[in-house]
């Protein structure tokens, strides 16, 4: 654990990128590759879900710093971290034992750590709290953070890549490329991570996608019309379908095998030939696209019932084939790997397995207009792809842009602010929107971002002078100021009051010209969203 | 009320005086020479000595000024008046004020940490305590100060080996002199000042007070010739950053010293490579401790989470109050704000 402690505190302790990649790059050549399978699992932010409720946690830091609920909460607001409330508030009463770093990293994660969903609730508590008195602070520090979520060190996969690419001799694009879906850390992990041969990859392994950044030119800028194709933006989920000696596997961009979800996509991939890697966009599919919402309720269910199998049929909408007769095709240009998926597709000819059609249009002003299409054909607008372009890995400017549909948005009122957290604590960065019905207002959506510095600082200090009555962390304000908040569509959702969500939901700007009373109302929103309902 | 909260200030009627007022008076009583607490235009001043030289250097030669040693009683209207020190620089002290009887404290900026560089905290007994709370908060915990010290030595000598200047950022008056005490222990390697603490630190150095040598940060020599900072330590305040005055170092490493640093989220959003926690304030232990070891049965407190203090008092049954309506510091310190 020392290793790790040390690493994590050069890691905080530096905003160079350098000396993160040298940091990393020593731990990983120094430590066991157990002890490197976990640190890499969670450097790269992946955790540990459902070690500890957050309420639960609370009330043993009650207990354990002899402090009240609402001191607790009082420091919780100035430090924006809870390890790192939960840390100082009870190194007064820490007792640490010098030994306790001595443990190999992946030691305690599986025989500390893991064991504690075994716990009954009582146990668990007096471990915990064993913990907070009696680690050193560095190592109850961390163990706190495990338990809450994520590590958040800003390290990307990218620099993770770079850092063990260094510490192995491997090129950054093999080491991306297995560090794809790996699922539990392990010694076996971490020792094909760092294989020095490379010929053998796993056959499950997906490639790193490569993802379209924003257009902020106009197209006219990009040059030739006939250079670019251009399809739609659907709005599912992105995956990759690999067919590999005889299996298929689906990966969804946030790197779960989701396989066994969507089994007509999987059956329809067995008609692929061996040695074969599709990346597209699932899709709820049925006459026409489906909403995201019900999607969600697709992937959501690990077992899909027949009844959601017949309402919600998905299908994958192929963009490109980036695996072809066992070879990696990616640095083939982009019209010639279209074709070997057009010619893929009509060969497996399944109603669950689609190419992605090429919009015709001869000139930029034909697009602008096919463009206009989007909404009614429930995409997000779309995509332009140099016709040469290669298969890239990650986010990889200049050759693949998406050219989205300009945003919806409402005039809403803040009603709640809550202080943000990590760069962010101490200052009321997370707000509440309502809008109007009848006369109340009712809360429609969360954003944070989307302020500038000052307007945030402005913000703030209203935030603090005009507090009506606050919740624990959270504060109401009285209606009166109005921001524009842009947002991709609206979903029906229970757990709001509103009974909407609103997706992707950002401020757009702060409408000091607008006052309360002229913010949007709720029954528009409906009527623009659910006509017939 | 033997003191009470004016717009202007602490003020106490029966000696007819101020305590650290905010706009000018008749007479004021400094209980040290921070700008937010020893401010220009008042008929008379009364400090400690050996805050005179301080006081002198920030409100100028020509200030009507009488000190008085630690302990000394005085008179002022029907009050008894005497300085006692408060720990948190050179020469501050908390004001004793006893009137009929009646004792009241008012601490002034203190703390209870070993500091070589001032006085050592001295505990008053009294029935009213008028407390700051600048760091209220069971958060704040302070490290040793030699442990501070250390961490900062190690930056620096870190700093040295990749040839890196080792810009450290703290307040001009107080934290830069006792940063300057403590490495000693660590080398006798001169340290460069800014500009604006180059003559405290003097007044600092000619009260007795065993400092590191220290050197102009200036761009060349007095013989012109360009000065090489990669293995220096060089000490500014916060106000410097940013500046123009930074391009003479080339690479460097920056830190903030300061009690806002316990916090890890403070470290990050000042964009500082480090923070380290060294603090003139009491932290929560020194508060709670200090409060309970003057026997006052009432607190008032002042300055910071004065709410956060009082509400902890009152749970603990003591008779608290929020001591207003004179903000002299805003109650949501930020990070770096009104620590002086
Ligand atoms: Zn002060
Ligand atoms: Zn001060």
């Amino acid at each position: 654990m020392r290793a790790f402690l040390t690493l994590y505190g050069s890691l905080d302790s530096t905003t160079s990128t350098n000396e993160k990649v040298e940091a990393m790059q020593s731990y990983f050549s120094n430590v066991p590759p157990e002890d490197a399978a976990w640190a890499l699992y969670f450097l790269s932010g992946k955790r540990i879900k459902r070690l500890a409720k957050r309420s639960d946690l609370k009330h043993w830091l009650v207990e354990a710093s002899g402090y009240s609920q609402w001191m607790i909460d009082e420091c919780y607001e100035s430090v924006g971290d809870f390890a790192e409330t939960a840390v100082l508030l009870t190194s007064h009463c820490t007792v640490p034992d010098p030994k306790a770093v001595e443990i190999k990293l992946s030691n305690w994660v599986e025989q500390k750590l893991l064991p504690l969903n075994d716990l009954a609730p009582d146990q668990k508590s007096e471990t915990i709290k064993g913990w907070w008195n009696g680690l050193p602070l560095n190592m109850s520090f961390i163990a706190t953070k495990l338990l809450t979520g994520g590590l958040r060190v800003g390290v990307s996969r990218l620099l993770l890549a770079r850092a063990l690419s260094n510490s192995t001799g491997l090129s950054k694009s093999i080491i991306l490329h297995r560090m794809m879906g790996h699922v539990s850390p392990s010694k076996d992990m971490f020792t094909a991570l760092v294989d020095p041969d490379t010929s053998f990859s796993q056959v499950s392994q997906p490639y790193p996608f490569f993802l379209a950044s924003p257009i902020e030119k106009n197209v006219g800028d990009l040059g030739l019309r006939n250079k670019w194709i251009a399809e739609w933006k659907w709005d599912g989920i992105r995956a990759q379908a690999i067919r590999r000696k005889g299996k298929t596997f689906i990966w969804s961009r946030g790197e779960e095998l989701v396989t066994e979800r969507f089994p007509e996509v999987d059956r329809a991939c067995s008609h692929l030939p061996d040695g074969t890697v599709l990346d597209g966009e699932l899709i709820g599919w049925k006459k026409n696209v489906l909403s995201f919402s019900s999607l969600q309720r697709r992937l959501n269910r690990k077992n899909v019932s027949k009844k959601l199998l017949e309402e919600v049929p998905v299908r994958l909408v192929c963009y490109d084939c980036i695996e072809y007769n066992s070879h990696d095709i990616r640095n083939r240009p982009l019209s010639e790997r279209k074709q070997i998926l057009s010619r893929i597709i009509q060969r497996a000819n399944q109603t669950n397995l689609t190419a992605s059609p090429i919009i015709e249009a001869t000139s930029w002003e034909e697009l602008k207009l096919r463009r206009t299409e989007s909404r009614a054909r429930r995409v997000e607008g779309l995509m332009l792809k140099e016709i040469n372009s290669v298969y890239e890995t990650g986010r990889k400017r200049g050759h693949w842009w998406k050219w989205k549909v300009d945003p919806y948005t409402i005039d809403a009122v803040i009603v709640y602010a809550k202080a943000g957290s990590g760069r962010r604590a101490n200052l009321f960065t997370d707000y509440t929107f309502a809008v109007w019905s009848d006369d109340n207002l009712v809360p429609i959506a969360k954003a944070y971002t989307g302020l500038n510095a000052k307007e945030i600082h402005n913000l703030d200090r209203w935030i603090r002078e005009n507090t009506i009555e606050r919740f624990g962390p959270v504060r109401s304000v009285p209606p009166k100021h109005v921001f524009e908040i842009g947002f991709e569509g609206i979903t029906e959702s229970k757990r709001h009051k509103s009974g909407f969500a609103l997706r992707f939901p950002r401020i757009l700007r702060w409408r000091k010209d607008k006052g309360p009373i002229e913010a949007d109302r709720l029954e528009e929103l409906r009527r623009l969203f659910f006509p017939i309902s | 009320m033997i003191v009470e909260a004016t717009h202007e200030g602490l003020y106490c009627r029966a000696g007819d005086f101020y305590i650290d007022p905010k706009s000018p008076v008749r007479q004021a009583v400094l209980t040290h020479a921070h700008s937010d607490h020893a401010r220009v235009g008042s008929r008379r001043y009364i400090t400690s000595d050996s805050s005179r030289e301080l006081t002198i250097k920030r409100l100028g030669k020509g200030i009507e000024l009488s000190t008085f040693p630690f302990g000394a009683t005085f008179k002022l209207g029907k009050a008894t008046v005497s300085l006692h020190p408060a720990g948190h620089i050179l020469g501050s002290s908390q004001v004793r004020i006893e009137v009929a009887g009646e004792v009241w404290v008012v601490s002034g900026d203190y703390k209870r940490d070993d500091d070589p560089t001032c006085e050592r905290f001295e505990v008053v007994k009294c029935d009213t305590f008028v407390t700051e709370a600048t760091f209220a908060l069971p958060i704040y915990n302070w490290p040793e100060a030699s442990t501070s010290i250390n961490e900062i030595f190690d930056w620096w000598m870190k700093n040295r080996s990749n040839a890196k200047a080792s810009i450290l950022f703290c307040y001009s008056l107080g934290k830069a002199q006792r940063v300057l005490g403590g490495l000693l222990t660590h080398t006798n390697q001169p340290v460069r000042l800014h500009g604006a603490i180059a003559p405290l630190t003097k007044i600092y150095r000619e009260a007795g007070i065993p400092l590191l040598e220290t050197l102009p940060a200036t761009i060349c020599t007095n013989g012109g010739d360009r000065i090489d900072f990669s293995q220096d330590l060089v000490i500014a305040p916060p106000a410097a950053d940013g500046t123009s005055w930074m391009k003479r170092f080339g690479k460097c490493s920056t830190a903030l010293c300061s009690g806002w640093m316990q916090i890890r989220g403070n470290r990050r959003r000042r964009g500082y490579d480090r923070g380290f926690v060294l603090s003139d304030h009491a932290d929560w232990k020194g508060l709670i401790k200090t409060i309970k070891e003057t026997k006052a049965n009432r607190i008032l407190a002042l300055h910071g989470r004065t709410d956060v203090l009082v509400k902890y008092l009152r749970e603990d049954g003591y008779e608290a109050e929020e001591m207003k309506p004179c903000r002299l510091h805003t109650k949501d310190s930020k990070a770096g704000g009104g620590e002086k």
